[in-house]
């Protein structure tokens, strides 16, 4: 970086209005050359509009956009690659019947034949190290592989500005790294980086400089290896961050929540089953299942939360009592909530009123139900209390869940299923996408929730969210539980080599496996490695 | 049963499949765009009659095709401009445009009813189909080649060409395909009319190579046959002619039965002809149970079907 180059991408009083809202109210930033520059902001705050403009999705009601110190109009994505500007996105924008080369030949403006770009994808792979079978079809891919192909993508466009929205949140630290490799490299080669993350180390150990939105305004510039990463969020939230408050050195209870053997069938050619898993959760315990996208996690929940049934009920056991055999409602009855990972669709109905999403887990437990009826008044005095509770920003019970942003869906979600004072909770990546402010809420509330005696199992992949909050941590690859490992004895490394498919015991006995598919830099104690896939 | 009598049911019935095939070639590259057009059968009709008007006026068939595309093109355009432009209920107003379509035909074909067209000249010289193994070659009408031929442009259309891919993409995930930057309305609306054209020459070859006179409803239901001939095929090209073949042997036994004459078939004298009416569309939801039993309740059809495109702002 040089700050005597001319700057590749300024904004200037960049302003954006929606119905009722001011989404960016005169931005001004500018990005160098080779530079990583990151944006920073709660949801909400303006960071995906902003960028939007750049890729031409949307066109600011005011301000100017410079590329070059050329002043431009961006009118559409296609002008925008065209420019040079590209965009790995958040929600990735592929298609899942079609394969991986298809889908970026789709994103391709210029028309190469197929076989032609594959040779290149091939390239680009090898170059970067982000492996993948180009002939798959995307329906079969884990997120973390469908977000390789919206990198592969951009990068084939060899794009002098790079736009990345939430690109970490997937990955597992070995692949945290090899991308930041990927994006340090691109940036020597001259390409700026226009880095979205709400992970503030990140931010410090791969940016140059850092830009923070709150509310559509821009609240500072600086540079985030000089701030620490408590001053960059409470410049982000504008008040002072609450620390999550652990009571100190827990004692756990007696066993509550048994699994014992537990395996599924595979889903289809999709996703993959659970083998065999085994673990015990106390009371007052946060038991956290660590572990890269695709590997089980939502299997597991499905068999937790009782959308998956097995035949021997003894597999599962709250209490002592058989659950294994029966569906999410008579769990629910025995006190077990569980809250999936996708929260619109899955743990809330986006069309539906806040008070309905309610009746739909917790008409047993709050009797909002009497003889086939429901009970309205009840349901909306209930979702008036979560609202209240979790800070929800909603327009009251009667809003739909869709129109809701997603950390407040989130906080919305979990405040229904804590407020039924469930005594086992299961959680799926409870902040994917959330803002730090309503991160730390959620937190709190898993914490009060286990202080107050219900065991909760934390299936995330966010090490971070783990290693703060839980007690005990066991990795799931490929359907498999490892051990399960108190949180003062285990270390990043052991657990990334486990999330990397190196089992259990093998994992202390043998350091040095370096499984084919997800890593790519060996650790730096395996000097002898001897590759082999431990299972 | 003799060679002479399977030669000549073959011929037959692949005259029958000829119409629900252009039909269903159309409606499968409209609903791969991710749009639902229930008015295959009102398409149809427009077609056969706008076919029908201009062959008369001109007295030259293959105009009488081009009219016929045009007035299908037309009326699916119609269709596109509420479902795609006004966001209007794609399977209300596709239900709408079959009525329409209906009534339409009916009216435009007053003035037409008792006149009589020129036919399509052979395909072939007459001395190909002369034996029985070259008129089950060479003694159908130029539409029959038209339609066959048609499979593979769209097979290839949609599989090796990126404006197929595009298509396809449409379908799948118009959100997605509006980010990157295609045009999905646009798309959807070329494959509507592209839609319109197939359905309006489908049903003019009721009106000009079947019975070459108008008769009202003359397509008699085949716009829904075809409908199910895109779910029968999985919404594959290829599997599209062999359904419509299958459909086409069902639609046979169907007429022979009306007439009674399956006396050639044992046991089959006493199935009255509404079942095999009936038939394809058992069939149809019998495949659709085999691939949502094979795919573990997914489906093969794409995933924006029927689904109007509401990009955020």
């Amino acid at each position: 970086m040089n700050d005597r180059l001319p700057n590749r991408l300024e904004l200037i009083g960049i302003t954006k209005r929606f119905p009722g809202v001011l989404a960016n109210d005169n931005v001004s930033f500018a990005v160098k050359p080779g530079e990583i520059h990151a944006l920073l902001g709660e949801n909400g705050a303006g960071k995906s509009t902003l960028v939007k403009m750049i890729y031409g999705i949307m066109q600011p009601d005011a301000g100017d956009i410079l590329w070059n110190n050329q002043e431009i109009t961006v009118a559409n994505p296609k002008a925008a690659r065209k420019l040079g500007i590209g965009m790995v996105f958040q929600h990735f924008s592929l298609f899942d019947a079609l394969t991986v080369l298809e889908n970026i030949a789709l994103g391709m403006d210029a028309k190469i034949p197929q076989r032609e770009l594959e040779v290149k994808i091939r390239a680009v792979m090898q170059q970067y190290g982000l492996l993948l079978d180009p002939r798959r079809t995307v329906a079969t891919l884990s997120v973390g592989e469908r977000q390789r192909i919206e990198i592969v993508r951009a990068l084939l466009l060899d794009p002098k500005l790079l736009i990345m929205d939430e690109p970490t949140s997937v990955l597992t630290p070995q692949e945290v790294e090899q991308l930041f490799v990927v994006l340090r490299k691109l940036a020597s080669e001259g390409c700026s980086i226009l880095y979205i993350s709400h992970k503030l180390h990140e931010i410090k150990a791969l940016c140059d400089t850092a830009t923070i939105l709150r509310g559509g305004k821009l609240v500072d510039t600086c540079d985030p290896k000089e701030e620490t990463s408590r001053s960059m969020a409470e410049k982000m939230i504008g008040a002072g961050l609450k620390e999550i408050k652990k009571p100190a050195n827990t004692l756990l209870g007696r066993p509550k929540f048994i699994v014992d053997r537990l395996t599924t069938r595979p889903d289809g050619a999709v996703g993959i089953g659970i083998a065999e898993v085994s673990f015990t959760v106390h009371v007052g315990e946060i038991f956290g299942i660590a572990g890269v996208a695709g590997n089980g996690q939502n299997a597991l929940l499905d068999a937790l939360s009782g959308e998956i049934t097995v035949r021997r009920g003894e597999a599962i056991r709250l209490d002592e009592a058989p659950i294994g055999a029966v569906g999410p409602t008579e769990r629910r009855r025995h006190g077990l909530s569980a809250v999936p990972e996708e929260r619109n669709g899955h743990a809330a109905v986006p069309e539906f009123a806040l008070y309905d999403n309610s009746v739909l887990t917790a008409r047993d437990r709050m009797k909002m139900v009497r003889s086939g009826l429901l009970r309205r008044g009840v349901a909306k005095t209930y979702t008036d209390k979560v609202i209240a509770e979790f800070a929800v920003k909603a327009q009251g019970p009667n809003a739909t869940a869709g129109s809701l942003s997603g950390g407040n869906l989130q906080k919305y979600i979990m405040g229904r299923e804590i407020l039924q004072n469930p005594s086992v909770l299961v959680v799926s990546q409870p902040t994917w996408g959330v803002d730090a402010g309503a991160a730390a809420a959620i937190h709190q509330a898993l914490v009060d929730l286990a202080a107050e005696g219900s065991a909760i199992v934390l299936i995330s992949q966010d090490l971070d969210e783990l290693l703060s909050l839980c007690n005990t941590l066991a990795v799931i690859n490929e359907g498999r539980l490892s051990r399960p490992m108190n949180i003062e004895d285990v270390s990043i490394e052991e657990i990334g080599l486990l999330m990397g498919g190196v089992h259990g015991e093998s994992a202390e006995m043998a350091p040095t496996v370096v499984p084919p598919t997800t890593i790519v830099a060996p650790t730096p104690m395996a000097p002898e490695a001897e590759p082999a896939h431990a299972h | 049963m003799g060679t002479d009598f399977v030669i000549a049911a073959i011929i037959t019935i692949i005259g029958i499949s000829t119409p629900i095939l252009l039909a269903g070639l159309g409606e499968l590259v409209v609903e791969k765009a991710g749009v639902l057009n229930l008015g295959v059968e009102g398409m149809m009709l427009i077609g056969a009659i706008t076919g029908f008007a201009v062959t008369v006026m001109t007295g030259n068939p293959w105009l009488g095709v081009l009219g016929a595309a045009a007035g299908g093109a037309l009326s699916a355009l119609l269709f596109g401009f509420f479902v795609l432009t006004l966001n209007s209920n794609q399977v209300a107003t596709g239900l709408a445009l079959t009525i329409f379509g209906t009534g339409l035909s009916s009216l435009i074909g007053l003035s037409f009813v008792g006149r009589i067209v020129p036919q399509f000249g052979s395909s072939f010289p007459p001395a190909l189909s002369r034996d029985p193994i070259g008129r089950l070659f060479f003694s159908y009408s130029p539409l029959v080649y038209f339609a066959l031929a048609m499979v593979f442009v769209v097979a290839w259309f949609l599989r090796r060409t990126r404006s197929g891919l595009i298509l396809r993409a449409v379908g799948e995930n118009d959100l997605s395909a509006h980010s990157i930057g295609y045009s999905v309305i646009g798309v959807r609306y070329l494959a509507v009319a592209f839609g319109g054209a197939m359905a309006g020459i489908g049903g003019a070859y009721f009106s000009l190579v079947i019975t070459p006179m108008w008769a009202e409803r003359m397509t008699s239901g085949r716009g829904w046959i075809a409908l199910a001939l895109v779910v029968f095929a999985s919404w594959k090209a290829g599997r599209l002619l062999i359904g419509s073949l299958f459909f086409g042997v069902l639609m046979w036994l169907e007429l022979n039965a009306k007439a009674g004459g399956l006396s050639f078939m044992p046991y089959a004298g006493s199935i009255p002809s509404q079942f095999w009416a009936a038939m394809p569309y058992l069939m149809t939801v019998v495949v659709l149970a085999l691939i949502s039993m094979r795919d573990r309740g997914g489906s093969s059809a794409p995933a924006c079907l029927g689904k109007p495109f509401l990009p955020a702002t």
